[in-house]
């Protein structure tokens, strides 16, 4: 078998978080009864108009300039037509030559090595309502209340050269969103779909092969099945003698296959138009620049600085970058000062993590503050309590608040840092395990391990562990 | 005279003086609709709460309230305008059961000076026609001359003030629409500036086109009507914000020293001869008042109309394809499926007209004919565009025809085409440069038709075109008589 490369294009859509539509005054949510958040315009009512909604035309040049792209000063919107019916108007309000934004990049970046992805455009346009199959009847039934919610596409170049690339570039495309705040990301509400375009190409050659464009892509990982499904068939159907044709085809991700939807020779006829019914997007400069001056540090830049600047491993960085949450309260941590970063992350990523994830609320809905997380692992640090103590101590500052020092105070997890008095257990702990100490000198060193452990439990948890083990060292090691 | 008979300012000064109220002219009004709607059939629905807005005005009256110019005035409105709660068909029977849950905004705007809408006039289906024609309903006849067209697509609202059936109506000019059956029925029609008007709630032809016009038996009535309607609407991104003065207080009937265009190519050799004599004369007359004609070229013409159906019919067949039995409207009683749904749908409820037009549109919009029709006409327009902006440095407003002939025969253009959309060959120019027109009546044919005289203005020039015309109207000592 020859050697293919595979090059992967998307065309990923995702819904603005505007306050209402694009083009009317509807609230711009979730769900709700069906066509009960809908008026004549967002349903195309006959003799309705649209009026563009400026705040999402304000979210899509801010993601323009977090993919640093060209933001056009001048654009147009344009009518694209076709029939179905979640579609009310029989068009979708798009923008076909003049997109808002073009022209930009994206870093991926793996523990490895980082590679730019180019942005071909990001432009606005509205999304449709969904059709219903209702089992108590034999025809669909269609609900517009999700018609004319603000969406932006993003067309990547055919960059990608893996599943993996593409896995990546989604999931940085997806915290890039949720750190401007333009989208809320949630998947399974559909608020990110997108389309993939598939070609596979010998090794070494420049020319792209034939594409596939798949649809009803849903989740990240059905992107990553997708693309391994389809580059695998390209590649079949090549070393076959075969050729590949340009095809839309959908995939079904049940059945881990994709199945034509319509070939090059029928594909659809958009007819695309200026829509008469808006003018022109004209941009200031002051409004393109107001709105790259909004943008915070992107999730690129942070794992970039936790991985250089606070030496945290690539996994830990990327998993803090992941939460925003995490990271903005990671970062307000460090901000203070008095603990070192790798064990602030640990914290965050171990027990409160479990926590959040355990409970489902925000890290900022619960008691507890940045200051406090500080003030706790700095004890830990400086060696007054345990690490399992001050366990206990997060435990009951997310059940009922209060101050580390009080509660540390309140239950007496103060460690026995008294070399003297821990001399004392120690010897009264070898005294009554000689079998270990016996091992121990005939070369069993696990058994010092269990005599540290006797004396933690002799303090019933209050010694020290640090000083007991240097205590236990001495004795055992001297002769 | 029967109070159906008057004009707006007339009625309005007789309100006010207690010497009739809304209720009698509203029932004048209903008389004459009972006496002659069999013969002319301008309405398609009539508002069965029309009374009872006459009557809250005169009770508004009784109190002494201050109420605008149009308070008790019975206007009928095109049948492509919403109206919340009142049968709005387009003449089509895709629509023949469609109640809009809203009105446009300038039904808001009437109801908030207290019009009175009286009804629904008949109209080209879609607004598609220049006849009256093609409605699923039926024709409506020439005031004049029943054996004659109304013209269209406004023939309902132009032929309902032509026969006292209104005192005054809304038309809608996608392409003459509202001119055309003013100079067939002898009535005053404006055309607007595109943007002065919102065209929120009327029922999309071809957008980058259309406004919604007035149609009078006065210029005066064309100022109040106007000025009630006009302005900027947040829901509408094409209307415009520029301000406008209160035309009809601001009226003058002096052309002294007004420049009036006149272009050759509007009296070739396809304008009728007794047609082009009136509007010369009328010319005439107005230089006899010290106006100054001003030998202008409009030879951009030529392509108007190519560019006209163009790029009006790639708008329908976009904005037409809504219609497709899912959410309201017609749907077809058997179908097999989706696509079968929308063909049949789509084939018997929409007349041959308005196919033929989405056919044509969704053709020049095709990929590979974009560039060669639709991108050319859109190049046009802007040309014939330019050319007016030239024009309007020359002259205050251009003098032409408004239509090449007098109302033709009842079926006398439906088998050929062409010659029925060379009836818009005077007023589409207005359309496509987005400029104020106005057709008034200016003298009869030999058989008793009306001719009319169209004056064109420069965007937003209303006031200019509006005091011209008034110049005019008080030449001639009025437009009672052509009625």
């Amino acid at each position: 078998m020859k050697d293919y490369e595979i090059c992967i294009g998307l065309e990923v859509h995702a819904e603005l978080n505007t306050q209402s539509k694009m083009y009317c005054s509807c609230p711009n949510l979730f769900g709700g009864e069906p066509n009960t958040r809908v008026c004549p315009v967002c349903i195309g009512l006959p003799g309705a108009l649209p009026t563009l909604n400026e705040t999402a035309v304000d979210y899509a040049v801010k993601m323009g300039h977090a993919l640093k792209c060209t933001i056009n000063k001048v654009s147009r919107q344009d009518r694209k037509n076709y029939f179905y019916p979640d579609l009310p108007k029989a068009y979708q309000i798009s923008q076909a030559d003049i997109p808002l934004c073009e022209k930009g990049h994206l870093e991926i970046i793996t523990e490895k090595c980082s590679k730019t992805i180019g942005i071909t455009r990001i432009h606005i346009e509205e999304d449709a309502g969904k059709l219903l199959h209702d089992s108590s009847c034999n025809d669909s039934l269609v609900d517009y209340n999700r018609c004319g919610v603000p969406l932006i596409e993003i067309v990547t170049e055919p960059d990608l050269r893996s599943s993996e690339e593409a896995y990546l570039f989604l999931n940085t495309i997806k915290n890039t969103l949720k750190y401007i705040g333009i989208s809320d990301c949630k998947m399974q509400e559909g608020s990110i779909r997108c389309d993939v375009n598939v070609s596979v190409r010998e090794k070494g050659t420049d020319e792209l092969g034939t594409r596939c464009e798949m649809k009803n892509v849903n989740s990240f990982s059905a992107a990553v099945r997708g693309i391994e499904y389809e580059a695998k068939r390209q590649i079949e159907v090549l070393e076959a003698g075969g050729k590949i044709l340009q095809e839309t085809r959908r995939w079904d991700d049940v059945k881990g296959m994709s199945f034509v939807m319509r070939t090059k020779e029928d594909a659809q006829d958009y007819r695309f138009f200026p829509e008469p019914d808006l003018g022109w997007i004209v941009l200031e400069e002051e409004r393109i620049n107001m709105l790259k001056d909004t943008l915070p540090e992107l999730p690129n830049e942070k794992l970039l600085r936790y991985t250089k600047i606070h030496g945290l491993p690539f996994t830990d960085a990327s998993l803090l970058v992941e939460g925003l949450e995490k990271s903005r309260f990671y970062d307000e941590c460090i901000a203070l000062e008095r603990c070192t970063s790798k064990n602030i992350c640990n914290w965050i990523l171990g027990d409160i993590s479990k926590y959040i994830n355990d409970t489902g609320s925000s890290l900022y809905d619960t008691p507890l503050t940045a200051d406090k997380l500080v003030k706790l692992v700095y004890e830990v640090e400086k060696g007054t309590i345990s690490n399992s103590a001050a366990k206990k101590v997060l435990g009951v500052i997310f059940d009922e608040g209060g101050e580390p020092d009080e509660i540390i105070e309140r239950l007496g997890l103060v460690q026995n840092s008294d070399t003297e008095s821990l001399k004392k257990l120690v010897d009264e702990v070898i005294k009554a395990n000689e079998k270990s100490v016996n091992d121990y000198r005939n070369g069993k060193t696990n058994a010092m391990g269990y005599i540290v452990g006797q004396c933690m439990k002799a303090s019933k948890g209050s010694a020290n562990p640090a000083i007991v083990r240097e205590l236990v060292a001495e004795i055992l090691n001297e002769r | 005279m029967k109070l159906n008979e008057m004009t707006i300012s007339e009625l309005s000064e007789m309100l006010r003086k207690r010497r009739c109220s809304a209720t009698e002219i509203l029932s004048d009004v209903k008389d004459r609709i009972n006496e002659t709607e069999g013969k002319i059939g301008a309405y398609i629905s009539i508002n069965d709460k029309a009374e009872n807005s006459a009557r809250k005005v005169d009770e508004a009256f009784a109190k002494g309230e201050e109420l605008h110019p149009l308070a008790g005035i019975p206007v009928a409105v095109k049948d492509n305008i919403s109206t919340r709660g009142l049968r709005t068909t387009c003449a089509s029977k895709m629509l023949y059961n469609y109640i809009p849950p809203y009105n446009a905004t300038v039904i808001d705007r009437l109801e908030k000076n207290s019009s009175v809408i009286i009804g629904k006039t008949n109209m080209d289906e879609f607004a598609m026609g220049s006849s009256t024609e093609n409605s699923f309903f039926h024709i409506t006849r020439n005031p004049h001359n029943t054996d004659y067209v109304s013209g269209g697509s406004s023939g309902g609202s132009s032929a309902a003030v032509a026969a006292d059936e209104a005192i005054a109506a809304l038309g809608s000019d996608t392409g003459g629409s509202v001119r055309q059956p003013a100079s067939f029925c002898g009535t005053v029609g404006l055309k607007p500036t595109y943007g002065r008007v919102s065209r929120y709630g009327l029922i999309a032809f071809a957008s980058s086109l259309e406004q919604i016009g007035t149609i009078t038996k006065s210029v005066k009535d064309s100022a109040i009507l106007l000025g009630a309607i006009a302005g900027y609407d947040r829901m509408d991104s094409t209307s415009s914000r520029i301000s406008f003065p209160d035309y009809a207080s601001n009226l003058n009937a002096s052309v002294k020293g007004l420049r009036v265009g006149i272009a050759e190519e509007y009296f070739s050799d396809t304008v009728d001869d007794e047609v082009k004599n009136a509007v010369y004369s009328a010319i005439k007359e107005l230089e006899a008042n010290a106006a100054e004609t001003v030998s202008i070229s409009l030879a951009a013409k030529e392509f108007s109309i190519s560019s006209y159906y163009i790029i009006a019919s790639a708008e329908a067949s976009s904005n037409l394809a809504r219609y497709d039995g899912v959410k309201y409207g017609y749907r077809s009683k058997d179908y097999d499926g989706l696509t079968d749904m929308y063909e049949k749908t789509r084939s018997e409820g929409f007349g041959d007209e308005v196919k033929r037009r989405i056919m044509l549109g969704t053709f020049v919009l095709s990929s590979g004919y974009y560039e060669d029709y639709y991108r050319k006409a859109k190049l046009m327009q802007r040309k014939i565009t330019a050319e007016f902006s030239d024009a309007f440095r020359k002259c205050d407003v251009i003098a032409t025809p408004t239509t090449p002939t007098t109302a033709f025969r009842i079926g006398e253009n439906t088998e050929d085409i062409l010659k029925m959309y060379g009836s818009d060959v005077c007023t589409v120019a207005a359309n496509i440069a987005g400029i104020p027109a106005i057709s008034v009546p200016c003298g009869k044919n030999a058989m008793g038709l009306p001719i009319g005289l169209q004056l064109m203005g420069d965007r937003f020039a209303e006031q200019t075109l509006l005091n011209a015309a008034y110049g005019y109207e008080r030449i001639c000592g009025g437009f009672r008589e052509v009625k």
